[in-house]
Formats: C-alpha cells, structure tokens, sequence
C-alpha cells in the first residue's frame, strides 16, 4: 500500500434554493431582521471612479427570465486594488467591492450600483481589462456559476485581456462585454446573462 | 504583503453537475457547454472581509434574534456548532458563516413560500456568525421541519438547514446545505443526491453530539465545513508580474 494524502475534501455545494433570500437578503424575502444587510452599498461614498449602474436579467434554457435569482459581486476600485489584506496598495475609506444582488420577483430584472473598476494586474504581469467578477446562485443551480462583466467600452484593453483571450470561440466571448449606454445623464451598462441554449454566458471554473 | 499560492483545484467530480434531472428545476438552469479553466489571478484570490462591525453577537442565535422580547422560537432547541477548515486542514479564522432554514413546521418565512404549515411568529429563520480565531462558529436554533416540494408528486425535503460560507478568497465561495443524522428522507432527495459519490453526500450530514449538548436545555449537531485549500508558497507561482 502506497503511502496516504492527508488532505481534506471540499463541502459539496448544493443549490441556494427558492428561499435564499431569507438568509442572505431578508429585506428581500419581506421582513426586517439585522441591524444592517451586507452587501447593498458596493462602492461606498467616498470611491473614486466613475459612478455606474449595471443591470440585466437571467433567463434559462427556454428564454424565461429566472426570478429568484442571487448575484454576488467583487470588483477593485477605480484603480485596480481589490479591498483586501493580499491586495498590494489601498482602497478607499468604505469602498468593499463586493454586494448582493437580488433580481426583482415578478420581472427578473436585476441591477446594481457602484463604481467601474480599473484594470487589475493579472497572471505573470499581464494586466486584465476592468471588470466586475459574479457569482450566480438560484432555485437549479447545483454549484454557483462564475462570471466576469467586462465593458464595451474598453474595446483596447479586452482585445488584450487574458481572460478573453481563452475563449477559444470568438462570438462567445461577446457575452461576457456590458453595453453601455446613457440613461437620465447616469451610466448604465446591460449585462444578461443566458444560463443555457443560444448565446448561453461563458461560465468559468475558477 | 505578497500573495500566497493559488486554490486547489475544485473536485468537480465530487460537487454535484449542473444537469441533475431527477432535480427537475436544473434541467432548464444547467449551461450547456463546458466551464472555461481559470488559472487563479488576483479577482479569484481576493475575496470580501468582514469584521464584528458588520454582525451582532445575537445574529447567531435564532430562537431569539426574531422573536418578541421574553419569547421564543417553538420546536426543538438545537445548537449547531463546527469547525471550518481548509483542504490543508488549517482553520479558516473571522469568516462569516450565514445560515437559514423553515421553522420546526417546515414553513419559511417568504413571501413566496405557501405551505400550509404555520408561520411561527417568534422565528425569522436566519442567522449569521464570524468564526473565531481557530475557525469554530455556532449557532442556536431550533430543528428544521421537513416539507413537501413539487419535484415528483410527493418530494419531502429532508430536515436541512442552508450554510453560506465565504473564506478568504472569492474561488472558495460556497453555498451549502447541513442534513441530520438517521433522517429517513436523506437517501430519497433528488437534491442531496444530485451528489453522485455517497461519500461526498454523507459528508453533509451532521452527527449528534452528545458531548456538546447542554443538559435539560438543548441538543447539539456537529457540522464540519471544508473550504478550498491553497498551495503553499514553496513553489514560485507567478501570479503577480516581475
């Protein structure tokens, strides 16, 4: 007998579930609960950077918006540092980078407000264009599906970004790039999100 | 501060797929094509912290954190309590566990939930906790009801209790669900058993543990949680430039 790895194995995930909200968002589910709800202010008031709104809606294999949906988000700031002891350099007083995102019942139409992040140094020294990381939990998914929202605007620095670069289909890798466009003088980007069949989002194992 | 190594790779294997279709809900909510690969840079080693700032003490005990001053949450008072690790076995410190369930009826308190079971007006049904300095956390509550679901016909939810948990990292994020030892519904649910190693599905099932109970007042479930593990920086990895 060879010898043993003493290595434990990971939880196995299990689908959030209808109910998700009443752990992670009560608000949402209908009642009020803690003194504060984690994740509902991303950038906080202080973050420089462009102030923008994402929004969108995930449908499912047959095209129906998916309404019970969750979203976690984690973004740098506008100068390419995530809020972490890791990161090398700072980020503002109250600026996390990270909130929830809880689709609206009856429309699935979900969006969040923060600030557009900067590029991040990625791999062996090759800076990744701006974007917003997402992790996707709902009703049917086993295990939370993960993202990235790159913007359309960044035409230059997504030609170059690593990440992109490894979808090997070319018309996939539009799925994962925002539109931008001016709504009331503030900057909304539309990112939907397609779990399954034609322009199904590209999902990463990360 | 440099950056240690990358996270393990996950055991997708050992996770439940997304196409489950004894999971009837999966079937349409299942991408069709492969997960791309990423090799960890910055966005997946990062993740959010939390601090005692951000939760109450009394966020952990649920029997009391919803219920009118002088009451409580009826049903069968239990503490779950545990260790959360990594893959290395090393103790993951100051993480935020969430936790949600239905109440000893089965009912959750949602707008969406209709099950003809009562509302319990002392119970609310979350709670939230940061793991202290060697990883442990714990919370107090009452057992969960099991209920039905419309999957089959007649699908009985086990007894179960949803666990959120984050790490260090946002490549360890994980959402989860805690079982009870000896419940007869575990071997029949299309949701636990989306898990295809039987293994794999008993490591979510809590043992009762006599030794942390506290006489005449309140039972006790054990439940361990494993979260990713990282490489130790022996090995240059080249994450950042330079």
């Amino acid at each position: 007998m060879a010898q043993h790895l003493d290595y434990l194995k990971e939880t196995p995930s299990q689908t959030a579930g209808p109910y998700v909200h009443i752990g992670l968002a009560p608000g949402a589910a209908g009642f009020d609960i803690y003194k504060t709800e984690l994740g509902k202010d991303i950038a906080g008031p202080n973050a420089a950077g462009e102030r923008i709104r994402v929004e969108g809606v995930v449908t499912d294999g047959i095209g129906a918006p998916v309404k019970d949906v969750m979203l976690e988000v984690w973004q740098a700031n506008a100068s390419g540092i995530y809020a972490h002891p890791e990161h090398p350099g700072e980020v503002e007083d109250g600026f996390r980078g990270w909130g929830r995102v809880i689709s609206d019942f009856n429309t699935g139409e979900w969006f969040f407000d923060t600030v557009k992040p900067g590029a991040v140094m990625g791999r062996s020294g090759r800076p990744m264009a701006p974007h917003i990381n997402l992790w996707i939990v709902a009703r049917g998914i086993n295990i939370g599906l993960n993202t990235r929202i790159y913007f359309d605007d960044e035409a230059e620095a997504n030609a170059a970004d690593p990440v992109i670069n490894l979808i090997e289909w070319e018309s996939r890798r539009k799925t994962i790039i925002a539109n931008r466009s001016e709504k009331d003088g503030k900057v909304v980007y539309r990112f939907d999100i397609r779990l399954q069949g034609e322009n199904e989002t590209v999902f990463f194992d990360i | 501060m440099t950056y240690k190594g990358e996270f393990y790779q996950r055991d997708r294997e050992w996770h439940p797929p997304a196409l489950t279709p004894d999971y009837k809900t999966s079937v349409a909510r299942a991408p069709k094509h492969a997960l791309l690969s990423l090799q960890n840079s910055a966005s997946e080693i990062t993740g959010p912290v939390f601090g005692h700032d951000d939760i109450d003490p009394m966020d952990r005990d649920l029997i009391h954190n919803y219920a009118r001053p002088g009451e409580a949450a009826i049903g069968e008072r239990i503490i779950v309590h545990g260790q959360v690790l990594d893959e290395n076995r090393r103790p993951v410190p100051n993480t935020l566990v969430e936790a949600w369930q239905a109440n000893a009826g089965g009912r959750y308190r949602h707008r969406k939930d209709t099950y003809l079971a009562p509302i319990d007006p002392n119970f609310g049904g979350c709670g939230r906790t940061l793991t202290d300095e060697n990883g442990y956390y714990y919370f107090r509550t009452v057992k969960p009801g099991a209920y039905p679901w419309r999957n089959w016909v007649n699908n009985w939810r086990p007894a179960h209790i949803h666990i959120s948990v984050f790490g260090t990292g946002f490549a360890q994020r994980l959402i989860t669900q805690l079982y009870f030892e000896g419940d007869p519904l575990i071997p029949k649910c299309p949701i636990l058993n989306a898990i295809p190693n039987p293994e794999a599905v008993q490591s979510l099932v809590a043992v009762l543990d006599m030794n942390a109970t506290i006489p005449l007042d309140t039972m006790a479930w054990r439940f361990d949680i494993v979260l990713r593990g990282r490489r130790s920086t022996l090995f240059e990895n080249r994450l950042e430039g330079n």
